[in-house]
């Protein structure tokens, strides 16, 4: 069998960002091939660039033995390729069929939708890819498992051979996890080619014929998963190349600066995405939180800072019950938050630096004067900032947008730490920075633990959480399933926690 | 940026825009048989006068705190369509209640000014309400209150309310002349000895200017317009940064309806001190585009509501010269409109990446130094 898809030395750069660095993948006919990687890694932009939706700025794409170049999706699907993305994109008061033929609906005279020809269509491809859906339910009364049927189904009535599915399992509960591997191994079968971006190793072990691993936007390995274990591929994810943090000694003191108590998160679907948490953060503590992306660290740092609602449990600050103060109240009590996307939750990107300097931290000097907002003052922490955080920019009046990834970092991580706080919750503080910058936060971060600061370190980088953690625990479908002590814990016992590899007689 | 450069892309948008429209406006009436030059010169001609001056003031005071009141929405990325629902309530209520209290004067207009803006903050406050606790979209939900109020309460109130049943156009009683507010002629003559040919400029126009100071010193200079613009920015990042986005939502439908209140004033304080059927409307639609044009800046929106009002009392003028037809007026304002959002946007985007380009350049020389 020939290759279906052959991508060499795909580059793609955002402004201040490389996605993409000379990027090469191979898939073979009817295969399933898992490309995994961190978030950030750059999976989604290859993905994006094969289907279409962005044209690469370097590089050479065969399909089916023939170059191509994509200006649009309809190129692609032309060629037969198809994408179910991660977010559904159904009419919830149309039926099956109906969502399925939305925008390629066979007509008759006078155009009207030839529904006939439409369900005989959807039985052939159904029924071809051993795919079952009741063609007349509303989708509002599917299931998520059978919408995202109705996605794939959708891909495949247009004609495509080789679908692209965009963390498809992101959505799933297990066991609908099982149905959608049965299915894709049925349309293996009946001959399609399946590409399958996803960062749960477990499951992408299950399934695929083939792993591609990325990181920082390239190609590190291409690998089978018979020769590998889940912590192999969790060392090529995060890699070991990076800079190591080194320890020092313990300033923990006794005294309780965030106390979690048996806290419940739920989703919009009413089910628990963190699931009965309880931990302890003392003054000049670092507790660092692993886990493989999407397994609730994200809820439960939302929780914690408050612009998420904790169904059960409860969440104490400073000894205080702060279950249900808002966001200000947390941060007034000395709370700083890094959050895990700066560009959302962040900055303000066409506001210049010295508001976004400011953004947290308004309502407490140097940032305000009474009723009125101090410029002066707030230009002045912003020069500190820059300054003391090497903030690479012409001056302060620049807006956030112009600075590159790494400078915008320093800045929301400047800009925290700034304010001396006392509680510290940061996600990723250290992810897409250059590696100078990234020793300089790990530096700030150690003193201010050494005066007392209490830090909650979410981290996708497990040399980051051993080296700077003071404990560890690991979180694993919205549960914490382990608590380790970071100087006899090793990276891959770390990862096959983190995968839920590691079997508990193992761990004695 | 130089002063120099920021002060061209500052102004690279209108011109562009009203250019735009100029040349474009000037085509068709070069189709329609009309000279466009003779027009363009009847137009400026005429508001030299002093009379159309005052016309124009009169007219601009309203449009521009109506593009005041949408613009507070617009900071916080809400697009409050109800301006012209709010203005007119908050109008109707201001004149009524005007009528039946007697106060010394300046009590007297204050009371009427107040009923206008707790009205429209009411109205306007009440949609705000709708957009969080039932999630339903202010611009749905204004519409609606919109219609509500011109054809549901005005249409019935204003036949209960109406001075005598045999006055069937009247409108609501006439207030008394404490709540008066005296014109600004006496202040005119410091200017010019030209008459004003019995045209009063409003004082409400000197309300307009305090509006304008006003919101322009709350967002820009006081914690809590920082607070509104960070929403407008990115809600997630205010969010994360300890803004409250329901209440600012409400607060800002609040503020927005407040200043929607005072739209109405000219006319219940200076013009007919009564609230009738041809009360004037259409001043909440035309208050969206000004801040549309005027880029929600105090500044701009003034300029943005000289040059609709300057249109709008140079649409007789063509009518009497017959050197063009009236409706060329409605051509010009709106393509004005279309352009400038067009010029903004595209200025905006040559600006972020000139500004990136600069930043990187600077870097670099550094970087070599």
């Amino acid at each position: 069998m020939g290759a279906a898809i052959e991508l060499t030395g795909i580059s793609k750069r955002f402004p201040g960002v490389v996605a993409n660095d000379r990027v090469s993948l191979t898939v073979e006919e009817g295969e399933i091939h898992a490309i995994c990687g961190e978030n950030g890694a750059g999976k989604s932009t290859l993905m994006k660039i094969l289907y279409g939706m962005l044209m690469a700025d370097e590089g050479r794409m065969v399909v089916g033995g023939k170059e191509v170049r994509f200006r649009s999706p309809s190129d692609a699907i032309d060629l037969g390729i198809g994408m179910v993305h991660q977010h559904f994109m159904l009419a919830d008061q149309f039926t099956v069929l109906e969502n399925v033929i939305l925008g390629d609906e066979p007509t008759r005279s006078l155009g009207r939708i030839d529904f006939k020809k439409a369900r005989a269509h959807l039985d052939e491809v159904s029924k071809s890819y051993g795919l079952t859906l009741e063609a007349d339910e509303l989708v509002e009364n599917l299931s998520v498992g059978e919408r995202q049927r109705v996605e794939i189904i959708k891909v495949l009535y247009r004609g495509a051979k080789i679908l692209i599915l965009d963390e498809p399992t992101a959505v799933l509960v297990p066991q609908e996890v099982e149905d959608l591997f049965r299915n894709l191994r049925e349309l293996k079968k009946s001959g399609a080619t399946i590409l399958f971006i996803d960062h749960k190793l477990q499951e992408i072990l299950a399934i695929a014929d083939t792993i591609t691993v990325l990181r920082q936007g390239r190609t590190v390995a291409t690998v089978k998963p018979k020769d590998v274990t889940a912590a192999d591929l969790a060392e090529l994810m995060v890699g070991s190349e990076l800079p190591t943090p080194t320890k020092v000694g313990s300033t923990v003191t006794d005294r309780v600066a965030v106390e979690v108590r048996g806290v419940t998160v739920l989703d919009a679907d009413e089910r628990p995405v963190v699931d009965d948490v309880s931990f302890e953060v003392h003054h000049g503590e670092i507790l660092g939180i692993a886990g493989v992306e999407g397994n609730g660290q994200a809820e439960l740092v939302d929780a914690l800072v408050g612009t998420r609602t904790v169904s059960r449990g409860q969440v104490l600050l400073k000894g205080e019950d702060a279950t249900n103060w808002n966001v200000r109240r947390r941060r007034e009590a000395g709370l700083a938050y890094v959050p895990q996307d700066r560009q959302r939750e962040g900055l303000l990107l066409v506001a210049p630096l010295w508001e976004n300097v400011a953004l947290g931290h308004q309502t407490r000097p140097p940032f305000v004067k009474g009723i009125w907002f101090d410029r002066k003052g707030a230009r002045a922490r912003t020069e500190e900032v820059r300054r003391d955080f090497d903030v690479r920019t012409p001056n302060i009046e620049v807006t956030a947008h112009s600075l590159s990834g790494g400078n915008q970092q320093k800045l929301v991580v400047g800009r925290e730490m700034a304010s001396e706080p006392e509680i510290f919750i940061a996600a990723h503080p250290t992810r897409g920075i250059d590696v100078g910058a990234q020793a300089q936060v790990w530096e700030d971060l150690r003193q201010a633990r050494a005066a007392g600061m209490a830090t909650v370190l979410v981290s996708a980088d497990l040399e980051e959480i051993i080296g700077m953690s003071d404990t560890i625990v690991v979180m694993l479908r919205g549960k914490i399933v382990a608590r380790l002590d970071p100087d006899t814990v090793t990276p891959r016992d770390l990862g096959s926690y983190m995968t839920g590899a590691h079997l508990p007689k193992e761990a004695g | 940026m130089s002063l120099g450069r920021r002060i061209v892309m500052a102004l690279a948008a209108p011109v562009l825009a009203i250019g735009f429209a100029v040349l474009l406006s000037s085509i068709v009436l070069v189709i329609s048989g009309s000279d466009p030059f003779q027009a363009y010169k009847d137009m400026i001609g005429n508001a030299t006068r002093l009379e159309i001056v005052v016309d124009m003031l009169n007219r601009g005071t309203p449009l521009f705190i109506s593009g005041i009141a949408a613009a507070i929405g617009f900071r916080m990325n809400l697009f409050n369509i109800g301006v012209e629902g709010q203005y007119q309530l908050a109008a109707f209520f201001a004149a009524v209640v005007g009528a039946h209290i007697f106060l010394p004067s300046v009590l007297h207009v204050a009371a009427i000014v107040l009923v206008a803006m707790v009205v429209g903050a009411a109205w306007s406050g009440l949609a705000g309400w709708l957009k969080v606790r039932r999630g339903i979209n202010e611009v749905i939900a204004t519409i609606m209150l919109n219609a509500i109020a011109l054809s549901g309460i005005l249409a019935w109130l204003t036949v209960e309310w109406r001075d005598g049943p045999l006055t069937p156009n009247s409108g609501t009683k006439r207030i008394a002349e404490s709540g008066w507010l005296p014109d600004l002629n006496s202040w005119l003559e410091v200017f010019t000895r030209e008459i004003t040919g019995g045209r009063e400029l409003s004082a409400v126009l000197l309300f307009a200017i305090v509006a304008g100071i006003v919101y322009h010193v709350f967002l820009n200079r006081t914690r809590a317009g920082y607070d509104l613009r960070v929403s407008g920015y990115n809600a997630g990042a205010a969010r994360a940064g300890g803004v409250r986005s329901d209440r600012m939502i409400i607060t800002a439908m609040i503020y927005s309806g407040a200043m929607a209140g005072l739209v109405g004033l000219v006319d219940i304080l200076s013009r007919y001190h009564r609230f009738d059927a041809d009360f004037f409307s259409g001043l909440g639609f035309a208050g969206i585009a000004v801040a549309l044009i005027g880029r929600n800046k105090a500044f701009g929106m003034a300029i943005g509501a000289l040059l609709f009002a300057f249109m709008d009392v140079s649409s007789p003028i063509l009518q009497i010269t017959k050197s063009a037809t009236r409706e060329i007026v409605t051509i010009l304002q709106g393509t004005i409109l279309l352009a400038s959002v067009v010029a903004y946007a595209a200025v905006s985007r040559y600006r972020q990446r000139d500004e990136a380009r600069v930043a990187a350049a600077l870097l670099a020389e550094k970087g070599v130094a």
